[in-house]
């Protein structure tokens, strides 16, 4: 563990979620994604320009240096002239901006008087027009947390990107269903100094947004997270999915820093350099058992100066200097590096390793890296790497990296640069009254922590019960089937709370649960004609084998018996046990009653069987 | 500046103009952020501010505090000069701008798109181009298109010629794209050329990553390079970023609002395709003119009082004799269907040319071509002296009216030259393919 407070962790948290809007932000066109096969595709290519300031942006730039084609994939009905950046943009959609209106007032936060949107140039492909649509809807907001106050510093209203589906032959592959479906981007001050403060604030960031009108689901809501230490440099580690993974990537983060910056102190020490020039060592390889290499049109290679044995240093678990260099090179479209501290391996033998290093003229203290690919790609690899370990003997690049599942984080592109801004000319500006902003403000919806302590005292459920029905989002069912039922709440509540998770967990699939179906199973309850215990195995039956309510109670054999019929079963218990009851007598119910609640388990309540058995046992004494 | 009312007093009662750095504080809020002028002229509340974060927002100075943090410079879009290596293994290519959309940036004052770009500015934006030629840039004009006017038809032919006696291999103009098929014809009358001539322009504006004007500007060059000695309109062929059309500029229509591949050939095909600046005839049966040494021929006397008038049921005569009775020198009309007009108006169409004013009929129906032979009106129309335009565009047969009368005020000369073919305007048969392509 690391010393988070010495090393000035600065952490910063930034939230996309999606609006449950009925139109797009920009166009008519619903928000809905498409699994069907497109209808056809456009191609199209992107370039870096000038910004109103006259400057081009630097992540801008590297993306247009990558020359990517992109493909994007599209529809007849469900495409449209504006998605495909063939037509000026719709006015904004006024829902959405409402709806980030009921955010931002949730979250305390001061409403601009005027919304202007903007274009942020973004030209790796994810937005047809080559600029993301976006607007400030308000600032200066706050949250409060076990760790202290949370400042929200910003939400803006702005348009999803298309969704990235792959390659093909060299062109990036898009679908333009998720382009332009409205998402509020919520960022916190970067003052965040413990990982766990981190997650509390993503967690009821997530609870204020899911009290209001917002999508459900994978990919609806995506946390970024910023890192930064005091020497090392800020980053933006994008697409954090699972909150309970945040403290575990910060951890990671800070390691990777606090090495680098060893890296760096180290290399300085050696006074380390890194030279401009390609080596031609394809001639090495004539004959090479590597099969990555003997297949590449070329290989090249550079000489780091004094690099030796540090490439191959760990950074992260599992992850090396190398790896950085390599994410560098893996942008201009190879698929890896090798380096010499790892080698000889991966088919490159001992006798080509001291060839490469005789060939470019390196000592022991020095290290080589090789690239094997066509000649275009390979150089432009290397060259970045150059420049990645340039940066090393100096200091920690401000990147935005991608997270990955495993709580490292990988090189994406650097961070963008303020200039990246411009304003979009197709959409006049909205002026957002006094009048609007109060009439959101009072009817605001009820957020999770009140709605918490209401339900509790309406339903007379435990704390820990409503907190939990509030936590998985199900407060707003448990009200609704109650108005409809009659059962008492605490079952109800924690069938909803906890029975669904448990099946979620049990691996069944709990798509099929949907209000009216545990309405009806719970009708069957309120009927009589099952038993409380029995209802966990018929949501089960639903789940596996799609029968309703009524249909899986009579598959399992879950209709409650008469009275009659258990009075018989508890007789037959009983007879069959004469021996035992004499022997023990009132002291044989336990054992006796744990064989009637076998035989009769979900088909009679505990209670009656108890009852019919006490009177059989007392009649036989 | 545009502000107005209470914001300008407010702003200078605090000694502030555009692009200072600003604190503004409300009531419980405060923004610092560069002042920026707003685009519309009438506002009096709502300030401009560019923020740190680069996002731009609008604030009530209604109840507000300012506070000047700062002079700031007014930015500026400038860039430092190009410089370009003379080599003479390449083809000095030249690029006329106009202004429009293939040459616009954002406009700090107004926050609009707006025709700023010199010539040179699309080299810096397209430094490929100079792989393909020698080029050199001129800005003729700074306009939209839609302000164009047959007087500056004139100066840009004059432009052209002039590029081209200087030795240009080929010609690029750039020009708004709204009536850039106006241009295109005009200048397809007024220049005999021994090279290229090729028009383009972006349907998104160039100062957005996806801009078409990088694959037209890429492609116009290979064009002017190509042996198609004609006047030309080379745009997107499709809405993918991968080949152009070259058209013909006297068969060429804007024919979507928005969409790149808005040009398309009428009652013709495109004379050729332009993929990765290979150039490909695209029907051999389509003859062109070829590149051949020479000076180029200028024709540039014109008469710009032509009227081009829409027919329409309910239609009335002052219409057309509002024209004749201001001195209007030509009529086209763009009737109905086969080249009609009402009954009605047919007196009227007579009264000018009575009065020695051609009337040209063409058709709203932009695909076919004229025959008043068919319908009794039709045949009215002819006994009454109107000229039939044939296959060509109306745009085409206005603009060739208004250099028709430039050359020549006899009635009978007029309706000659208007059925001879000068610049590939007139096709004599009526091909099954070219119809909706």
């Amino acid at each position: 563990m690391f010393d988070y407070e010495k090393l000035g962790l600065k952490m910063g948290l930034e939230i996309h979620q999606q609006l449950d809007t009925n139109q797009k932000l920009f166009c008519g066109c619903s928000c809905n994604l498409e699994d069907k096969k497109p209808d056809f595709n456009i191609l199209r290519n992107l370039r870096p320009t000038q910004s109103e300031l006259g400057e081009i942006d630097r992540a801008a730039f590297e993306e247009a240096r990558r020359k990517l084609k992109f493909i994007y994939e599209a529809y007849n009905h469900d495409t449209c002239l504006v998605e495909a950046d063939e037509e000026p943009p719709n006015p904004l959609n006024l829902q959405a901006l409402e709806l980030s209106l009921v955010i931002a007032s949730l979250l305390n936060m001061k409403v601009v008087d005027e919304f202007y949107t903007m274009r942020k140039q973004v030209i790796d492909g994810s937005n047809t027009g080559g600029f993301q649509r976006t607007g400030l809807v308000a600032t200066d907001g706050h949250l409060d947390t076990d760790y202290g106050k949370v400042i929200i510093e910003n939400l803006c209203l702005e348009e999803d990107a298309a969704r990235r589906i792959g390659h093909k032959k060299g062109a990036i592959v898009f679908r333009l269903d998720r382009l332009g479906i409205p998402l509020v981007e919520i960022t916190t001050s970067p003052s965040m100094k413990h990982p766990q403060q981190v997650k509390e604030v993503a967690y009821q960031i997530g609870q204020v947004l899911r009290s209001t009108k917002v999508k459900r689901g994978i990919g609806t809501i995506r946390q970024d997270l910023n890192i930064s230490i005091k020497d090392g440099a800020r980053v933006e580690v994008k697409g954090v999915q699972d909150l309970d993974l945040m403290p575990q990537m910060v951890e990671n983060e800070v390691q990777r820093q606090v090495e680098l910056l060893e890296i760096r102190d180290e290399l300085q020490n050696r006074n380390a350099t890194v030279e401009n020039g390609l080596y031609d060592v394809g001639g090495i390889f004539k004959d090479t058992k590597s099969k990555i290499i003997s297949k590449s049109e070329s290989v090249l290679a550079i000489k780091l100066n004094g690099f030796s044995g540090l490439i191959g240093r760990e950074i992260q678990p599992g992850r090396r200097f190398g790896t950085e260099l390599a994410g560098y090179a893996k942008k201009m479209g190879v698929s890896g590096i090798f380096h010499s501290d790892e080698l000889p391996a991966y088919g490159i033998s001992e006798v080509e390793v001291a060839a490469v290093f005789d060939f470019v003229g390196a000592s022991d203290e020095d290290a080589f890296v090789l690239v094997a690919d066509r000649e275009e790609k390979a150089q432009n690899a290397l060259q970045e790497v150059q420049r990645r370990a340039k940066i090393a003997i100096n200091e920690i690049p401000e990147e935005t990296r991608k997270a990955l599942p495993d709580g490292n984080t990988e090189y994406l592109r650097p961070l963008p640069t303020a200039s990246r801004m411009y304003v979009e000319t197709d959409i006049p500006t909205i002026k957002i009254s006094k009048e609007l902003l109060s009439e959101i403000k009072s009817n605001l919806p009820e957020l999770p922590k009140d709605k918490k302590i209401r339900i509790m005292e309406e339903y007379d459920l435990s704390e820990d019960l409503a907190s939990q029905l509030v936590r998985v989002d199900k407060a707003s069912d448990f009200e609704e089937l109650m108005k409809e039922i009659t059962i008492d709440p605490t079952t109800v509540a924690s069938t909803l709370a906890y029975t669904l998770k448990e099946l979620k967990r049990d691996g069944h699939d709990i798509d099929k649960l949907n209000i009216v179906i545990i309405k009806n199973t719970f009708n069957l309850l309120q009927e009589g004609k099952i038993s409380k215990e029995a209802v966990p195995k018929i949501l089960i039956g639903i789940c596996e084998e799609g029968h309703s309510p009524e249909e899986a109670a009579r598959k399992y054999d879950l209709i409650m018996l008469s009275e009659k019929e258990i009075e018989k079963i508890i007789h037959e218990i009983v007879s069959s046990n004469k021996k035992m009851i004499e022997e023990r007598g009132s002291g044989a119910m336990g054992p006796l009653m744990g064989m009637a609640m076998k035989k009769l388990k979900g088909k009679a309540e505990g209670k009656l069987v108890n009852k019919l058995l006490k009177e059989k046992l007392q009649n036989k004494l | 500046m545009n502000y107005r009312g209470a914001a300008r007093k407010f702003l200078e009662s605090s000694g502030i103009s555009i692009g200072d750095i600003i604190k503004i504080t409300t009531n419980d809020v405060f923004y610092e952020g560069m002042l920026l002028d707003r685009a519309d002229s009438k506002e009096e509340k709502n300030l401009v501010l560019k923020l740190d974060s680069g996002y731009n927002i609008g604030v009530d100075i209604t109840e507000a505090t300012i506070e000047l943090v700062g002079k700031g410079e007014k930015p500026k879009i400038e860039l430092p000069p190009l410089e370009i290596k003379e080599e003479d293994e390449k083809p000095n290519v030249s690029i006329l701008s106009t202004g429009g959309t293939v040459a616009s940036i954002i406009d700090y004052k107004t926050g609009a798109v707006h025709p700023a770009f010199t010539a040179e500015d699309f080299l810096r934006a397209t430094p490929e181009l100079l792989d393909y030629a020698m080029i050199k840039g001129e800005a003729i004009f700074n306009i939209l298109s839609e302000n164009m006017k047959p007087e500056y038809w004139v100066k840009l032919a004059r432009s052209i010629a002039d590029e081209v006696n200087n030795g240009a291999y080929g010609v690029v103009v750039a020009h708004g794209t709204d009536t850039m098929h106006y241009t295109s014809a005009a200048l397809s009358f007024m220049l005999d050329t021994p090279v290229p001539v090729v028009l383009t322009g972006a349907q998104r504006s160039s100062d957005r990553p996806s801009s078409d004007a990088f694959l037209n500007l890429m492609s116009s060059v290979a064009a002017a390079k190509s042996d198609i000695a004609e006047v030309v309109v080379c745009m997107h062929a499709t809405e993918n970023d991968s080949y152009s059309y070259i058209h013909r500029g006297t068969k060429v229509r804007k024919m979507h609002t928005s969409r790149r591949d808005t040009f398309r050939s009428i009652n013709t095909a495109p004379i050729a395709k332009v993929k990765e600046g290979k150039i490909k005839v695209v029907d051999k049966n389509l003859e062109y003119k070829e590149r051949r040494d020479g000076p180029i021929k200028l024709r540039d006397s014109i008469e710009p009082k032509v009227a081009f008038i829409k027919s329409y049921p309910g239609i009335f005569n002052e219409s057309i004799d509002y024209y004749v009775d201001k001195g209007y020198k030509g009529i086209v009309i763009e009737g109905t269907g086969l080249g009609h007009c009402p009954e009605d108006v047919i007196p009227s169409l007579e009264r000018a040319v009575d009065s020695k004013i051609p009337v040209v009929m063409t058709s709203q129906c932009i695909y076919g071509r004229i025959n008043m032979n068919v319908y009794s009106t039709g045949r009215k129309l002819i006994s009454a002296g109107v000229i039939s335009g044939l296959d060509m565009l109306s745009e085409t047969a206005y603009v060739k009216l208004i250099w028709t009368l430039g050359q020549t005020e006899d009635l009978g000369e007029v309706a000659r030259i208007m059925h001879t073919n000068i610049a590939g305007e007139i096709e004599d048969t009526s091909s099954l393919q070219h119809f909706l392509i």
